[in-house]
């Protein structure tokens, strides 16, 4: 069974969202770091880069694999998570507290669009 | 083989000598201007003869290499790369040719160049080869770009657009990357071959062609291929024939006669020059009379390619003649096939009948999963088949199976080599019914047990450092 | 095997080819050749080339290969693998491209080196589509005109193909213009800068600034290097280059009419994931001992397919454990030999053409190694050395002829080149 937080939003693709004001942090479900296995280096944007919803902003890469991020929020990255670049591997060991990016939303709503934990939960199927 | 444990730089003493030069005869020219100089320590080994020669020897004995044994590495056609090749290649009179020396000075190296192309044509049915590119995946790069300029030379610029089949090795859509060309992925059927009906609708007027490997990366040959060629040219595009897989069409079949524009062939593969370790190959590509036009301009390699490489090739193809080039494509098939048949009832077959050079297994039909010991996989039958001194087969590619096992023997094997992988292939599956463990923790008998690549990747330590 | 399979006969396996495509008659092929009839065979193709003492360099050069290196290479477990995809059973073609990779580390002074690449060239044209790569910028890229006529070619083809759009510094004064470096930087975006160290005239390059400006710009420097030379010249690292790249074949590679050579690439740290290629690193087995895999390897094709940094799969494997062979025997001291007598080989050569009348200076004063340009005051200099047993005075786009000295020649050869000029 892979962990699901309460009051977070989740993308198709995996992501998670947590909404602070306008402000949201990003980074991808328990579920997806167990698809990937052991991560081995995590890709990041650049602060102040533009990220649209839906759109690739970096990738998680394992030995043999390599899974794109998709950002599930539009709006402009004001921190990429510095700690993962030397210990990638904290995302295997906590997904929802190895927040990858930071971003500043433009598009508020698009928020709607995502799932709640009950909806995610039924999308992975667990 | 053993365990050497030896970098080169651990065998350095400071002022050892391994060289050998002339006495300086000429007066001194004085030294560069400060600023130009070199000021960093120059950290290479010091070492004699004697020690660089054991070190590497060393290193050899812990490779496996085609004069090693059994090498069914699926896609790479390992065969056997004949001797008399090397000796021709490093003839000095060729070895010592400078690149920018004129024709009229190496008219015989010309001469090679020539006899190729002949003879290149004459295999594939393609009009002309160009010999600049350096390896496989140089040469899609240069058919790709071939493609490019002919659609841009009859003023069609809106060709931007590739078609490479869901099962394509990863250098296709790479290469299509490379040139600038999007990629269009059309699907595979259930028997692993090219969906024309799924192929139709992605015909429009902004694609340039489509890169096809025949038979395909699952060794079966695209039976559809005639309405294939006649789709894709009815929309203007050009048919790319990818050469990984030519080794069964050897003396049966030729690309040009099935429709092919623009094609590369692996000298390194097809045509038995030794792949080095990863190289040097080399990737030449043939075109189509209508296409000849392109070729000027395209510039890829630095010179004329790598010449050593082709003096091989042409040593391989005088030694087999017309007489002989059959026997290539139709003993590489009985060789596949032969093993297919044999192993399809512990292995799972997903896809029967004839195949070419190759085929792939989609894991063992009995893993020997039993309450918590989890099954043995293809990595572990990989690893176990280096106990019994065989090479393992490709494994996890293509992509269309989970547990892909990707088995080619070439023509150069014996049917006692052949039948002795058998054996040990059904031995494998045995040990796995009855202890998938004696395969999980496989390799036992190699130098070194499976290394731990996540830290290689997590931490990469990717040069000498002392201490 | 037939009968396994369930065919009578061998043509049986074609069934599944359509009956059009099975070739029929003779293919035009000559008929095949006994072993003696092959080395026959080339032994009068080998008499149809012209033997001639190299005096040209121009990105391929005539340099000693000691005889140790093609007997190591030719052993067939070097040979005869391919790329070790089975580590297990590869650890020695994974330690020499280990020991590679730190050698050209220590010529470049950077800090990560690739397994290799096809050529100097390409090795170029991989550094602009890296150089666009990293810095997410507009795809321009500038071209020194001072770097090899086929350096800048192949960079060009590449870039017409993948969209990149090249821009050119012009040589003034036989050296890379660093003012109108600047002036092309402050045009437009730039993504990288490719630069010679040592350019198509020989002579040593001064890079003073270059690496500031460009990356003022938010650009990367490249430097295009002859790796022999980097025993005795700044390195890329010493200039605060990002990349540098060049062509292996001087260390100890035969020319062999232009290939195989093998293509270096090193770059600095924070590049190190967008670098094309295949790349060695040091780990450790289930038993703890020091082992070395393929490592980095979702930056490639096999994983990323068209997002990869590169198309390349392979590497030049086995010039690689050449040119590591060669600096392991040359060793520090004997590769800065090499340098002192091709250089004083080289020097005493310009005097003495200078002497005989028949040449003027290009660039007076300008420091160079084993290479240089002259203008000659007739025509037909080459062919006229030609007939002397000489490939020498290899012609330039500008009307000047080039030579090049490597510690091959001795004394007694360039004194009879002279002769034969002032013989005219």
């Amino acid at each position: 069974m892979s962990k699901i937080i309460e009051g977070l939003k989740y993308s198709e693709s995996h992501e998670w969202v947590k909404v602070e004001g306008n402000i949201a942090y990003i980074g991808v479900t328990d579920f997806a770091q167990k698809e990937m296995g052991d991560i081995t280096y995590v890709d990041m944007p650049e602060e102040g880069d533009d990220v649209l919803a839906g759109e690739e902003f970096g990738a998680l890469e394992s030995v043999k694999a390599s899974s794109e991020l998709i950002c599930p929020v539009s709006g402009t990255v004001i921190l990429a998570n510095g700690e993962l670049a030397d210990a990638p591997e904290k995302v295997n060991e906590d997904a929802y507290s190895a927040w990858i990016i930071k971003v500043e939303m433009s598009l508020p709503s698009e928020l709607d669009a995502l799932m709640d934990a009950d909806a995610y939960k039924a999308y992975i199927g667990e | 083989m053993k365990y050497y444990d030896k970098l080169i730089f651990e065998c350095s003493k400071e002022g050892r000598r391994g060289y050998s030069l002339p006495e300086n005869a000429f007066p001194a020219a004085g030294e560069l201007p400060v600023a130009l100089r070199r000021q960093a320590p120059l950290n290479l080994p010091e070492v004699s003869e004697p020690d660089v020669v054991r070190h590497y020897t060393n290193l050899s004995q812990m490779n496996f290499g085609v004069d090693t044994g059994f090498y069914p590495l699926g896609s790479c056609t390992m065969k056997y790369n004949p001797k008399i090749n090397e000796e021709m290649a490093a003839l000095p009179g060729f070895a010592g040719l400078h690149p920018l020396m004129p024709a009229r000075l190496t008219e015989g190296a010309c001469k090679v160049y020539e006899e190729m192309d002949k003879a290149l044509a004459a295999i594939t049915g393609m009009y002309k080869f160009t010999f600049a590119p350096c390896a496989g995946a140089h040469g899609e790069l240069t058919g790709l770009m071939l493609m490019r300029q002919y659609h841009v030379n009859r003023g069609d610029l809106k060709r931007t657009k590739v078609i490479v089949p869901d099962s394509a090795h990863g250098t296709n859509p790479a290469s299509a990357a490379v040139c600038g060309l999007e990629v269009v992925e059309v699907k595979s059927l259930e028997n692993g071959r090219i969906d024309v009906e799924a192929l139709k609708p992605l015909l429009t007027d902004e694609i340039a062609g489509i890169m096809m490997t025949n038979p395909n990366t699952l060794g079966l040959f695209e039976t559809e291929i005639k309405s294939i060629a006649a789709l894709v040219h009815a929309a203007g595009g050009l048919l790319y024939y990818d050469g990984a897989n030519m080794n069964p069409l050897m003396g049966v079949v030729r690309p040009g006669d099935m429709g092919f524009d623009i094609m590369h062939l692996n000298l390194h593969k097809t045509f038995s020059t030794p792949h080095g370790g990863g190289g040097p190959g080399s990737g030449p590509v043939g075109v189509a009379q209508k296409l000849v036009d392109c070729l000027p301009g395209i510039r890829v390699s630095a010179f004329h390619g790598n010449f050593g490489v082709i003096l091989r090739a042409y040593a391989y193809i005088l030694s087999l003649g017309r007489e002989h080039l059959r026997k290539v494509g139709e003993y590489a098939v009985l060789s596949a096939n032969y093993i297919k048949e044999s192993l399809k009832d512990v292995y799972k077959l997903p896809i029967e009948g004839v195949c070419k050079h190759e085929f792939v297994f989609d894991g063992l039909i009995n893993d020997g999963a039993h309450d918590d010991v989890p099954g043995a996989t293809t990595l572990d039958v990989a690893k176990r088949l280096l106990d019994y001194g065989f090479h393992a087969p490709t494994i996890y590619f293509p992509l269309l199976f989970h547990q892909a096992l990707m088995i080619e023997p070439t023509e150069t094997e014996s049917k006692e080599t052949i039948d002795a992988f058998i054996a040990v292939m059904r031995k494998i599956a045995e040990e796995a019914a009855r202890d998938p463990n004696i395969l999980h923790e496989a390799p036992h008998n190699t130098p070194i047990s499976r290394p731990d690549e996540t830290t290689a990747a997590r931490n990469p330590i990717l040069k000498y450092q002392e201490n | 095997m037939l009968d396994k399979i369930g065919v009578k006969k061998l043509e049986d396996l074609y069934s599944d080819v359509p009956a059009e495509f099975l070739h029929k008659g003779a293919y035009a092929l000559p008929p095949a050749m006994s072993e003696q009839e092959i080395r026959d065979c080339f032994a009068s193709l080998e008499a149809m080339n012209a033997h001639l003492k190299v005096f040209v360099g121009a990105g391929a050069y005539d340099h000693y290969t000691p005889a140790v290196i093609p007997y190591l290479c030719s052993r067939s477990e070097f040979l005869t693998a391919y790329t070790p995809y089975q580590c297990e059973i590869s650890q020695g073609t994974l330690r020499y491209i280990f020991e590679y990779q730190s050698l050209i580390c220590s010529l470049t002074g950077l800090d990560v080196s690739n397994a290799s690449l096809y050529d100097g060239p390409t090795a170029a044209a991989e550094a602009m589509k890296m150089a666009v790569a990293c810095t997410r910028k507009k795809p321009r890229v500038l071209l020194s005109k001072g770097l090899l006529p086929h350096v800048i070619e192949v960079v060009e083809t590449y870039a017409r193909f993948h969209g990149v759009e090249i821009g050119y510094v012009p040589v003034m004064n036989g050296q890379t213009c660093p003012n109108c470096l600047k002036a092309e930087l402050a045009k437009d975006d730039v993504a990288g800068v490719i630069v010679p160290s040592i350019n198509r005239y020989g002579i040593v390059e001064d890079h003073t600034g270059f690496a500031d400006a460009v990356h003022a710009e938010k650009g990367l420097l490249v430097e295009y290097c002859d790796p022999s030379a980097l025993a005795v010249v700044k390195t890329p690292g010493e200039w605060d280059a990002d990349i540098a790249v060049g062509d292996g074949q001087p260390l100890g590679l035969p020319l062999s009419y232009g290939g195989p050579y093998v293509g270096f690439m090193a770059v600095k740290k924070e590049h190190m994931r967008k670098m094309p290629g295949r790349i060695v690193g040091q780990t450790v087995d289930k038993d703890g001992r020091r082992v070395f895999v393929l490592t980095l390897q979702a930056r490639e094709q096999h994983i990323k397919r068209e997002k990869a940094t590169s198309n390349i799969c392979s590497n030049e494997s086995l010039m690689a454990l050449w040119v590591t062979i060669y600096l392991s025997l040359m060793g520090p001291e004997g590769l800065k030999e090499v340098n002192r007598l091709s250089c004083d080989g080289a020097h005493y050569l310009y005097a003495e053409l200078l002497k005989t009348g028949c040449f003027e200076e290009v660039f007076p004063g300008k420091p160079f190694l084993k290479e240089f340009v002259l203008k000659p005051k007739q025509a037909g200099m080459q062919e006229r050395l030609e007939k002397a047993g000489f490939f020498a005075a290899l012609p330039t786009e500008e009307g000047y002829v080039s030579f090049c000295v490597t510690e091959k020649r001795t004394k007694a050869e360039i004194d009879a080149l002279v002769k034969a000029v002032k013989e005219g």
